[in-house]
């Protein structure tokens, strides 16, 4: 029987997910729900979690020396090199258990966090090395598109037109220009991987995509959006609402890549214009004020429309079609 | 003792047929040169199913020392090796594996670091991490890498020390010289080396532990005050385990080798494989009646200070060969030297000579013409001098 959010609420009413409470993480952040229900699937299908994190916002204020949020094993090594670390971790597994030094009955789940600056930008090469040689682990990208835990820098994961202290809405520059990286692509490309994006505010595909990244015979990788109160600027009781919106404006299009084959896994019946999404935040503030505000989201509007169209093109194109 | 067995080998296969007898749990290893025939040997056993290690081959020295971190807390005996840039690409990850306290043990094929880009032997890559918190020990031959990564592991695990160890051996000169290598039967070494204890593993589930934590100005001293006592762990129990080797090898290793030291009046102090060059010139100027001697320093973290001052109080002379420059301040080993002379009660005459960078050649008359000079007390203390230079 599938997972359900009922089923998980009473498993952990009176059980630890792993991320004990205690943490500093600030009141409707999205981190800390992601990294929470990543653990409660993989928990509630009987997975003993081991956790790498990368230097990030999550890391920093969970583990502040002497205390740790943390129930479960748990490693922070640097920022650019979760995915390194983990590979590591989950290579003395299979070593030891062939020595028959671990107990060949518990049912481990190598699990990496990273935000996006540990892993569309810093972390990549790590990311990309440890997908290639194919250790069973599970890649989770909390994205709240910024460097957020050193106070708001553009990242590769920043959309156009948002506020950030190293690429400023300016009187001359409407902020950052790029569009945000396809991170999931990128993943999708070492072919033999599972990919997904999920988030929060739909919490059974989240739950659905953890079950089936943990299941996945390889590497697998999950985009959540989590979005970051402080500088998307947003009220606090407003961060999942936020990341339906998300969906529901084609920004975070819901879908998986599994061996090659796409199935986009929510469907709206009918859009709204991304202009809600972009009006709904704080971030986008100094950009509205500008003259070219309208240009700029009609571009990103545009962006989105073709992102939709090529993934339901490679969704038909892919259908039973798995590269291995 | 078993029967001599006697193979015809580089101090790169060296060091990969100790890791295929040591036979780690993980090995994460990156190919660069003049490193790479130690990952090509160790590839092979692995392929041949030689080994039950696990080997991981990385898209980078960073990723190398990464995987040798995560695979160490979660609990097994991991070890890795490389050279220069590729040390340089993992340095930030060097200085966390002996915070960590992770017991890894890491084959350095000592290269000159870029730029220019230079593919031969000098130190300055083992020097660029001194003082990283490794325990570093140097080779003057192959002999010495195959023995000193056997010893190393045992360092390195000791329940004092916990603490990682880097086994130097010069690039080219000794990783790709084929010497004669006295080697150990499998079961004396598997038995010298034993099974790893963990300490806190990741993968004891039941024991849930928190690696690098956030740790701020409330206990990061205290914590970097351990690991200073953790190296002075690895100077005390340093000689049992080389007693111990000694009992199963014949061969005796000590933090320095002093070499026709009796009488010396004038001392030449080196790292790695110069010290062979060093010991012929001794051997000739003492068949002239010269007194000359040589103290080769093994250990250079931690630093064997009072085995220094021990040796060296009330020479006449000492000459300290560098195969590395400090820009702007005196060589590393003379500077270490120097300092540790400080406190005797009678201070030898000491010179300061670098060579060798990028691989340039130590001959036998460069070698002489130091000793000449300090035959001579022709030394001045604060000034640095070169040797083979084209000035």
């Amino acid at each position: 029987m599938p997972l359900t959010m009922k089923k998980l609420a009473e498993i952990f009413t009176n059980r630890e997910t792993g991320l004990t409470q205690g943490h500093r993480m600030c009141p409707g952040c999205v981190a800390p729900m992601t990294v929470k229900m990543v653990l409660m699937v993989a928990k509630a299908l009987g997975y003993e979690p081991v956790i790498g994190f990368a230097t990030g916002c999550m890391e920093v204020s969970s583990t502040i020396f002497p205390y740790t949020s943390w129930s479960v094993p748990y490693i922070h090594n640097a920022f650019e090199n979760v995915a390194a670390t983990i590979s590591g971790v989950e290579t003395a597994y299979r070593a030891l258990k062939k020595a028959g030094k671990v107990p060949s009955d518990k049912k481990y789940a190598f699990i990496a966090f990273g935000g996006d600056g540990g892993t569309y930008d810093i972390g990549l090469q790590s990311l990309s090395g440890a997908l290639e040689r194919g250790h069973k682990m599970l890649y989770v990208l909390y994205d709240n598109e910024g460097y957020m835990n050193t106070g708001n820098q553009r990242s590769g994961s920043t959309p156009p037109g948002a506020d950030t202290t190293t690429a400023p809405v300016g009187k001359a520059v409407a902020g950052k220009l790029q569009l945000k990286k396809n991170i999931v692509e990128i993943v999708a490309a070492h072919e033999n991987v599972y990919a997904a994006t999920v988030t929060p505010g739909e919490p059974m595909d989240f739950i659905n995509k953890v079950e089936k990244a943990l299941q996945f015979d390889g590497p697998a990788f999950i985009a959540s959006l989590s979005p970051c109160v402080r500088y998307w600027r947003i009220d606090e009781n407003k961060s999942v609402d936020i990341t339906k919106l998300a969906v529901q404006t084609k920004y975070w299009p819901l879908y998986e890549v599994e061996r090659g084959v796409y199935r986009v896994t929510r469907k709206p019946t009918s859009f709204k214009p991304v202009a809600e999404f972009v009006k709904a935040q704080g971030r986008f503030r100094l950009l509205l004020q500008r003259p070219d505000a309208e240009q700029i989201i009609s571009e990103l509007q545009n962006y989105v429309d073709r992102r939709w169209e090529r993934l339901l093109a490679f969704e038909e194109a892919t259908k039973n079609k798995p590269v291995r | 003792m078993a029967k001599k067995n006697l193979m015809a080998i580089t101090g790169a296969e060296a060091a990969a047929y100790a890791m295929k007898q040591i036979e780690p749990d993980v090995v994460a290893a990156y190919p660069i040169t003049p490193q790479t025939p130690i990952v090509e040997y160790f590839a092979k056993y692995v392929a041949d199913g030689e080994v039950r290690t696990e080997m991981i081959p990385v898209e980078s020295e960073h990723s190398a020392m990464s995987a040798v971190v995560g695979a160490a807390a979660a609990g097994a005996r991991a070890m890795t090796a490389t050279s220069a840039q590729g040390l340089a690409l993992m340095s930030e990850i060097v200085y966390i594996a002996s915070s960590l306290r992770l017991p890894i043990v890491m084959g350095l094929v000592n290269r000159a670091l870029s730029a220019p880009i230079n593919i031969h032997c000098d130190h300055s890559d083992a020097m660029m991490v001194r003082d990283s918190g490794w325990i570093q020990l140097f080779c003057e031959d192959a002999q010495e890498v195959y023995d000193l990564t056997i010893l190393a592991v045992r360092l390195a695990e000791h329940e004092d020390v916990r603490l990682p160890v880097m086994v130097n051996q010069d690039g080219f000169i000794i990783s790709h010289g084929v010497e004669p290598v006295e080697v150990l039967p499998d079961d004396v070494v598997k038995k010298f080396v034993g099974e790893l204890k963990p300490i806190y593993p990741l993968l004891d589930t039941d024991h849930p532990v928190t690696y690098g934590a956030l740790d701020l100005y409330d206990y990061y001293f205290e914590h970097k005050r351990q690991q200073i006592e953790a190296m002075k762990h690895a100077y005390k129990v340093f000689p049992q385990i080389a007693e111990e080797f000694y009992k199963i090898s014949g061969r005796k290793y000590d933090y320095v080798e002093p070499y026709r030291m009796e009488d010396a009046e004038y001392v030449m102090v080196a790292l790695g494989s110069s010290n062979g060059t060093i010991k012929d010139v001794v051997d000739e100027l003492r068949g002239e009646g010269k007194k000359v001697g040589l103290l080769k320093i093994r250990m250079f973290r931690p630093f064997p200070k009072a085995e220094i001052q021990r040796y060296l109080t009330a020479r006449k002379a000492v000459v300290v060969l560098d195969r590395a420059a400090s820009f702007g301040a005196e060589a590393p080993l003379y500077e270490a030297v120097k300092s540790a002379l400080y406190e005797v009660a009678v201070r030898p005459l000491m010179g300061s000579f670098v060579y060798g960078l990028g691989g340039r050649d130590l001959k036998p008359e460069h070698v002489e013409y130091a000793f000449k000079r300090a035959m001579a007390l022709d030394l001045v203390a604060d000034k640095e001098e070169y040797l083979g230079l084209r000035e």
